[in-house]
């Protein structure tokens, strides 16, 4: 587990855990306002469906009933839908079709689980109850589901002002360079690909308290945010129009969110206005069949790729052709995640010269898709690493081989893509070097041999991949249709008695910033770590943030911290230059103490922090008192984790079921802060691309456009049991670009596995015939393919 | 939920007039499935009658021929008795194997038994073992038990009191759990008993039901190349996202061959 | 309806409607919140707590079905003199938490699989961990920290 210093670099246990082992966590859920109201949404039981009409008076008059809210409601407040945050253009130049995202549905549902009206009463009881007796007249229309046949004309559409429900088709790269590749190519491997829909499933629900006090004319939202000042900004300005400065936006204690609580959502919106409506606050918290309905799914992607390669075995060039299923509605940050977070992704970590891709995004009938842990990088690897596979399969190549010739050299960097990034550094034969290293790769064909005597099939699979985190430089995210910065803001205080109040515009959900950051800080001011507080999650005490995601908290909020406490040491030299009556240029610092050059005087960070707030003989024309700076960090750069998995499966063919016996991970994250938190992110992602892969895959029937995986009944989470004890280690380049020489760890396992566990078990049953296998491998998929190639080698 | 009334009798009598006093009352045992469905609102009983504190019902007691478990006792009292694992050790196993830790501590063999449900697993082994349901009314053969998907032969106001399991020769439960839910996509009984093999499914069908194809190679020849080509009929069996009837088919039929190998 | 049981060591009585949980007469009733709820189908394990000595799910169980019980949440589980019960130590030791919210329930799990199941292999306890859903670590480090808690109540001798 590391050594428990508070150091960077060591792994010290985390602060927060104490309230969460104890059971003092304060969730949004676990906040009771006095005078609190309950709401309960009526959703659309249908996928799509015109609304006659809706008549709410039976649910008025039921028990404890204060409100019933529709969209008409809304629209008389002159109230807006939700944004999108990312306007891609479509390749004539157009920008995307962007129809209207409502907060409570008008005149039409578009997916099962869509807001239709909400019901306020006393108590959440009453509010159920009553919202049964919301008496909709719908007429129900067909659906559409699959984005492939949602282009195909004649199909319904999802907005009737956007025609073949395409949103935009968007293009990357040298199409004339790729295609001439694919002319003198000597071979060339296609794939069709699926990448499968998932369901977030945060483990808390999402959930949201709103208030509103006449007398300040003042609103306050606890909700369940990964970036509360995000959703202030958004809901002031684009949903509801309300002053940014008299809104109050809390997220505490976040119960997970892996993208899923990035974007605002209709009901914290409509919580927030009702508030005022009614005059008392009113809570409402997802059911678990809610936040499979209605929380932004991930994924789900069909893909045409071809990789054309020379004698040698070297890329030469590549196609890729792909449906992005949007859903229903655009939410915030969707209609990057098929293009500048996937397309951008696909060299991975290799030279290939010519490259093209091609993006059609798709609505459907379906719940919002958006980021989920990893967004467009794990689509993108999956693509790159399943064709990479193949192809050493094709040319008779060992996987490492393959790999090896094609990686992008050590002395190549910094690196410039043919699809638009430049990758800083890296070192990638390093890590699958110890990665077959601590696979026993060696041993493997022994195992499999063994394994073949139990009657099972045993099989190895690869995934060398590449990520682009820390999003992200705002000029590059400008240029590429963003319509917010992508920086971070940070604040450091030193009080009076030399401890430190850090406020950070990042959220901790699950990645222990309060113990990372406070690391940080206590390592570079020579503050002892216990005297550290991080401060997050609240837009009236952090000045301003764009929150966690995209693998950013420490490169990019971590680095506005290091700048801020640069200032502060700035301030400080000065400080100490004025008490010891030294010049300002002889005041060296060094882990808290500022020294007089040459000689024994000496102050700590303390006594400086002390004198700056009591300021008795200051210079104030040149000193001013207090010892508090604020910081915003934009980098030049994304920052690039890569790293080589390795996955060793065994497969019984009578039942199809697969067991991971072995998982290797080895990454190269740049500079470590705590150990012990990035290895545990690290087993996180790996068990969410390991579910991706074997287990989880969110299904809609193609006719009703029902949610058939709505409960934990049928979507299948990863559980203890179905995973392995995994095998990691990390092989470093610093990042070199950021003050910390950080990359970012936090989505790394989930865009790394898949691809290595469904190669693992196309390696197993090669010899039963078994060339491709979809996602989720489950047992019966597995069966199912196993069957198939055998009626194929008979035939 | 919707509400409800709720009773907690603490006797079999007090609860039967319960039962009896109203035309939507419910029996609840250890609720870890009719609670899921009330909590969904996919059911509304006005009255709900906790069996719960009614101590005659819980307990297990083995003699050399039979293993009586209690309608209320708990599938972890079951599957971590020292008494049962020993007279049957499938038995203790199949218990083990239901639901979760925290399922198996509240759960109880008669609710299971009681609600018929598709996937549980108590059936294989009522069915598989030949067992007797003992109701506050008469004594239910197994074979006469099991109707249909979540239909018993049990009539309104009769409760089950106990099971009464013959000691088998040898038998084993093998369960291929369906990922998600963990309940069984498919699961064997497998017993050879005094009166012949007996060979039962659950997870695969509406309700648990005996192979008799199977269980009449089994009686020449116990072992598991005497089944290998024994297929049930797919047309009958469930069909959905995590099997289809060919797959349950043929799972049942693997499963019944590890069954016969693991029998003890 | 009345119901009564002992809430962590202390006696409690209320009057709550009959389709009151227990995890609703915890959280709303006693305000003890640290009582997760994350899903509907009592599969999650959030909810996880103490019913006479046994781990139960508390939104699968009635109040009223808890009359007269013995019952103890995450936050009565530590002696009560400052330190944290040698489970919870380990889950902070191991790093077998991240977002916490499962946190409550695996804690609530683990100490009941090491009284019912002590010594057991990683088998065993990844087997028996299937009622807990965690979402965040990937289970590794929770596997761990069971190991590490067990022998930690080994040697304190307490369960």
């Amino acid at each position: 587990m590391g050594e428990p210093t508070t150091k960077i670099g060591g792994s010290t246990r985390r602060s927060e855990d104490k309230r969460f082992l104890t059971g003092q966590g304060r969730y949004t859920d676990d906040i009771n306002m006095a005078g609190q109201t309950y709401a309960c949404f009526v959703r659309s039981p249908h996928a799509h469906a015109r609304i006659n009409s809706i008549d709410t008076s039976m649910a008025r008059d039921a028990d404890g009933v204060l409100a019933v809210f529709t969209g008409e409601d809304l629209a008389n407040d002159g109230i807006g839908g939700l944004p999108c945050g990312w306007q891609i253009h479509d390749v004539s130049g157009e920008p995307m079709a962007e129809p209207p995202h409502p907060l409570l549905a008008q005149g039409k549902a578009r997916y099962v689980g869509d807001h239709v009206a909400v019901v306020i009463a006393e108590t959440k009881q009453q509010a159920r109850d009553a919202a049964e007796l919301v008496d909709v007249d719908y007429d129900m229309l067909d659906a559409v589901i699959s984005p492939a046949k949602a282009l195909e004309s004649g199909q319904p559409l999802v907005h009737d002002e956007v025609p073949d429900n395409r949103c935009y088709t968007w293009e990357l790269g040298d199409s004339g360079a790729a295609d001439e590749a694919f002319e003198r190519a000597h071979h060339v491997t296609s794939l069709d690909l699926v990448n499968n829909r998932l369901i977030p499933n945060a483990l808390e629900p999402r959930a949201a308290v709103a208030s509103y006090s006449p007398g300040e004319d003042h609103y306050t939202l606890y909700t369940t945010s990964q970036n509360p000042h995000l959703a202030r900004l958004l809901l002031s300005a684009f949903v509801l129009n309300l002053p940014e400065h008299k809104v109050r936006v809390v997220s505490p204690d976040v119960g997970g969110g892996f993208g899923s609580k990035i974007y605002p959502y209709a009901e914290e919106a409509t919580l927030t206005w009702a508030s005022k409506k009614i005059g008392r606050p009113i809570k409402w918290t997802a059911e678990r069949v809610e936040s499979f309905l209605s929380d932004a799914h991930g994924r789900d992607h069909v893909t045409r790729a071809e990789m054309a390669l020379d004698t040698d075995g070297r890329f030469i060039g590549m196609r890729v052709d792909t449906k992005a299923n949007l859903g229903a509605y655009l939410s915030t940050f969707a209609s990057a995640v098929p293009t500048i977070l996937y397309a951008t992704l696909l060299a991975g970590q290799y030279t290939t010269p010519a490259i093209h891709a091609r993006v059609t995004a798709v609505f459907t009938h379906t719940a919002p898709v958006d980021a989920y842990r990893g967004a467009g990088r794990p689509e993108a690897t999956y693509v790159v690493e399943r064709l990479v596979s193949q192809a050493a399969r094709d040319m008779g190549l060992s996987q490492a081989e393959i790999r090896r010739r094609n990686f992008i050299p050590t002395d190549a960097f910094p690196y410039q893509t043919p699809v638009a990034l430049n990758y800083d550094v890296g070192d990638y034969d390093a890590t699958l070097t110890r990665a077959e290293e601590l696979a026993d790769v060696a041993g493997f064909e022994g195992r499999r041999e063994e394994a073949q005597k139990r009657g099972k099939y045993r099989g190895i699979g690869y995934s060398t991949y590449i990520e682009a985190c820390g999003l992200a430089p705002s000029n590059i995210a400008g240029a590429l249709g963003a319509r917010a910065g992508l920086y971070e803001a940070g604040e450091v205080r030193l009080h009076p008695t030399g401890k430190v109040t850090v406020f950070t515009g990042s959220h901790s959900h699950g990645q222990g910033h309060e113990t990372t950051f406070a690391q940080i800080v206590s390592d570079r001011l020579g503050i002892p770590f216990d005297d550290v507080d991080v401060v997050h999650g609240d837009t009236d005490r952090s000045a301003f943030g764009m929150g966690t995601y995209g693998s950013r908290s420490l490169a990019v909020g971590g680095s506005a911290i290091v700048k801020a406490m640069d200032k502060i040491i700035d301030k400080s030299r000065r400080i100490a230059a004025h008490m010891l009556e030294a010049a300002e240029a002889d005041i060296e610092y060094d882990d808290g103490t500022f020294r007089v050059a040459g000689t024994d005087k000496s102050l700590s960070m303390a006594e400086v922090a002390f004198s700056a707030y009591v300021p008795h003989n200051y210079p104030l024309e040149q000193l001013e008192p207090g010892l508090d700076e604020s910081a915003f960090y934009d980098p030049t750069n994304f920052t690039y984790p890569a790293g080589s998995h390795i996955c060793e499966v065994e497969v019984d063919p009578d039942t199809g079921r697969v067991e991971i016996v072995n998982f290797t991970a080895v990454d190269d994250f740049g500079n470590v802060i705590n150990p012990m938190i990035v290895e545990g992110q690290v087993h996180g992602g790996l068990a969410q691309g390991i579910g991706q892969a074997l287990l989880e895959g969110a299904v809609y029937d193609a006719e009703s456009g029902q949610l058939i995986t709505g409960t934990y009944m049928d979507y299948t989470m990863p559980r203890a049991d179905d995973l392995p004890s995994f095998r990691v280690d990390t092989c470093n380049t610093p990042c070199t670009h950021n003050p910390l020489g950080v990359k970012g760890c936090g989505e790394a396992g989930a865009i790394g596995s898949p691809p290595a566990v469904i190669d693992a078990i196309i390696d197993a049953l090669r010899p039963l015939g078994v060339t491709d296998l979809e996602m989720p491998a489950t047992p019966l998929r597995v069966w199912q393919a196993i069957q198939d190639a055998q009626g194929r080698q008979v035939a | 939920m919707y509400a409800f009334g709720y009773h907690r009798p603490t006797t079999i009598d007090e609860a039967v007039t319960l039962l009896g006093q109203s035309e939507d009352a419910s029996a609840i045992a250890g609720g870890q499935t009719l609670l899921q469905s009330l909590k969904q609102r996919l059911a509304q009983p006005g009255e709900l009658v906790d069996l719960g504190a009614i101590k005659e019902l819980s307990g297990i007691a083995v003699d050399g021929r039979t293993v009586v478990i209690g309608a209320l006792t708990k599938h972890n009292e079951v599957a971590l008795s020292s008494e049962v694992r020993k007279a049957v050790p499938a038995l203790a196993d199949l218990a083990g194997a239901i639901g979760d830790h925290q399922v198996r501590n509240v759960g109880t063999i008669g609710g299971s038994v009681a609600n018929s449900d598709p996937a549980a697993d108590y059936p294989a082994a009522v069915l598989g073992l030949g067992a007797t349901v003992e109701t506050n009314q008469r004594r239910i053969a197994a074979d006469d038990f099991f109707i249909d998907l979540f239909e018993t032969a049990l009539e309104p106001g009769e409760l089950i009191k106990a099971i009464h399991f013959p000691v088998p020769k040898r038998a084993a439960y093998v369960k291929f759990a369906q990922p998600a839910s963990r309940y069984a996509l498919a699961g064997v009984m497998v017993a050879e008993t005094g009166d012949g093999v007996r060979l039962a499914v659950t997870g695969a069908g509406a309700c648990a039901f005996r192979v008799p194809a199977m269980e009449q190679a089994l009686a020449g020849d116990f072992s598991a190349d005497a089944i290998k080509g024994v297929q049930v009929d797919a047309d009958e069996l469930n069909d959905d996202i995590h099997g289809t009837p060919a797959y349950r088919a043929h799972l049942v039929n693997v499963l019944a061959r590890r069954a016969v190998e693991a029998a003890r | 309806m009345n119901v009564s049981m002992t809430v962590n060591g202390r006696s409690v009585t209320a009057d709550v409607d009959p389709p009151t949980l227990l995890t609703e007469f915890l959280r709303d009733h006693l305000g003890l919140t640290g009582t997760h709820v994350g899903c509907d189908t009592g599969q999650c394990g959030s909810c996880t707590i103490h019913l006479d000595g046994r781990a139960v799910k508390a939104c699968s169980v009635l109040a009223a079905q808890a009359e007269g019980a013995r019952v103890v949440t995450i936050e009565g589980l530590a002696d009560g003199n400052g330190d944290l019960h040698p489970m919870q130590a380990a889950f902070r030791e191991e790093h077998g938490l991240q977002c916490g919210f499962c946190t409550p329930g695996m804690v609530m799990a683990a100490v009941d699989l090491v009284n019912t199941y002590p010594n057991a292999s990683d088998t065993t306890i990844r087997e028996n961990l299937e009622g807990n859903i965690c979402r965040c670590t990937g289970y590794e480090n929770i596997v761990r920290a069971l190991k590490s808690g067990a022998a930690g109540m080994g040697d304190q001798g307490n369960g």
